[in-house]
């Protein structure tokens, strides 16, 4: 399996090129609720990370819910 | 005494104390405070996730019946509000979305236009949105325009635990914008809540004050303790503040009549 080189969250991160962004949220996310991800600008609704496949060099956002007033 | 329930976008509420759940010391803390104030209203932010420490989900501690409000803190501007507000509604958490915009580091005081232009785009794609300005008719009018649900003046800096050092133009804003008026930021002591409440206000949110208490829970159930006070006092009628003495027993004297009151 070859990786390829995708920046999440402005950090460079070298991942196996057959992930899907299911794959990533899993290696990245341990508390995956109400995580939101942002692939190249666009949101990507959880329901379609098993098949939204990761490229080389995308760009990807994980954003979850923190405290805040 | 009855009272009606607060009505934000067609949701009601009984509880009029809405919670911040920043700065807490522990989740814990934090469970535990929105237990002990009944709040049914929490905001939330959102941040990217820290790939290194795997940081516990705030969610794990807001029960499922409360309402999640989440803020735009972070935004600069109209566009990165609109963008986290997106964001927001993405992880299927609601689209209820406090804007918040501010580019003032020192006073982190709200940008007002910004604001009322991120209003407009958001409503516009069904959010319910409730924007937090600097006490200001004009802009809340624009706000009403813009098709808010409510409008959330600020009672004095973030943070700063100095209550309602706007209150003249809060007041302003309860006469005359008709939708809900939420007290946001500053308002450091349960007094200072029901201050707000007993000038009129519909609602108080407090953050700070509560989460950086020695005991979060008891200050939070105070606070929402201030909050049904003083509506329970402006709902009553609360006579106005008198400038001279007016004495509280019959005006004569003890014995004799000439002698003065007390």
């Amino acid at each position: 399996m070859t990786s390829m080189n995708i920046t999440i969250n402005g950090t460079n991160k070298n991942v196996t090129s057959a992930g899907t962004l299911s794959d990533i949220v899993k290696t990245y996310c341990k508390y995956p609720k109400g995580v939101i991800t942002e692939l190249n600008g666009n949101i990507i609704p959880s329901a379609l990370w098993p098949q939204t496949k990761i490229q080389d060099g995308d760009t990807l956002e994980l954003v979850a819910f923190v405290g805040g007033g | 005494m009855t009272d009606t329930p607060l009505v934000i976008a067609g949701q009601t509420f009984t509880s009029r104390f809405l919670l911040g759940t920043g700065k807490f010391k522990s989740k814990q803390d934090l469970k535990e405070s929105i237990a002990a104030s009944g709040t049914q209203i929490v905001t939330v932010a959102l941040r990217r996730i820290d790939l290194e420490r795997h940081e516990e989900n705030i969610l794990e501690y807001i029960p499922s019946g409360v309402t999640l409000l989440t803020n735009t803190s972070g935004a600069r501007n109209a566009q990165e509000a609109v963008r986290i507000a997106r964001l927001a509604k993405a992880s299927g958490y609601g689209n209820w979305v406090k804007i918040e915009v501010i580019n003032d580091s020192k006073y982190l005081l709200p940008d007002n236009q910004e604001t009322i232009k991120a209003t407009e785009i958001l409503s516009r794609e069904g959010f319910v949105v409730l924007p937090y300005i600097s006490p200001d008719l004009y802009t809340a009018r624009a706000l009403v325009k813009a098709g808010a649900a409510t409008v959330m003046p600020l009672g004095s800096f973030i943070g700063s635990n100095q209550g309602l050092k706007t209150k003249e133009m809060i007041q302003v804003l309860i006469n005359e914008i008709d939708l809900p008026i939420v007290v946001d930021a500053g308002i450091g002591a349960p007094s200072q809540a029901a201050e707000a409440m007993e000038m009129g206000a519909d609602a108080v949110l407090a953050n700070t004050a509560v989460a950086t208490a020695q005991n979060p829970a008891a200050l939070a159930r105070a606070f929402a303790m201030g909050v049904e006070a003083g509506r329970m006092a402006y709902l009553s009628g609360l006579p106005v503040r008198q400038s001279a003495a007016d004495a509280s027993s019959p005006l004569t004297g003890f014995l004799y009549d000439d002698v003065g009151a007390h």
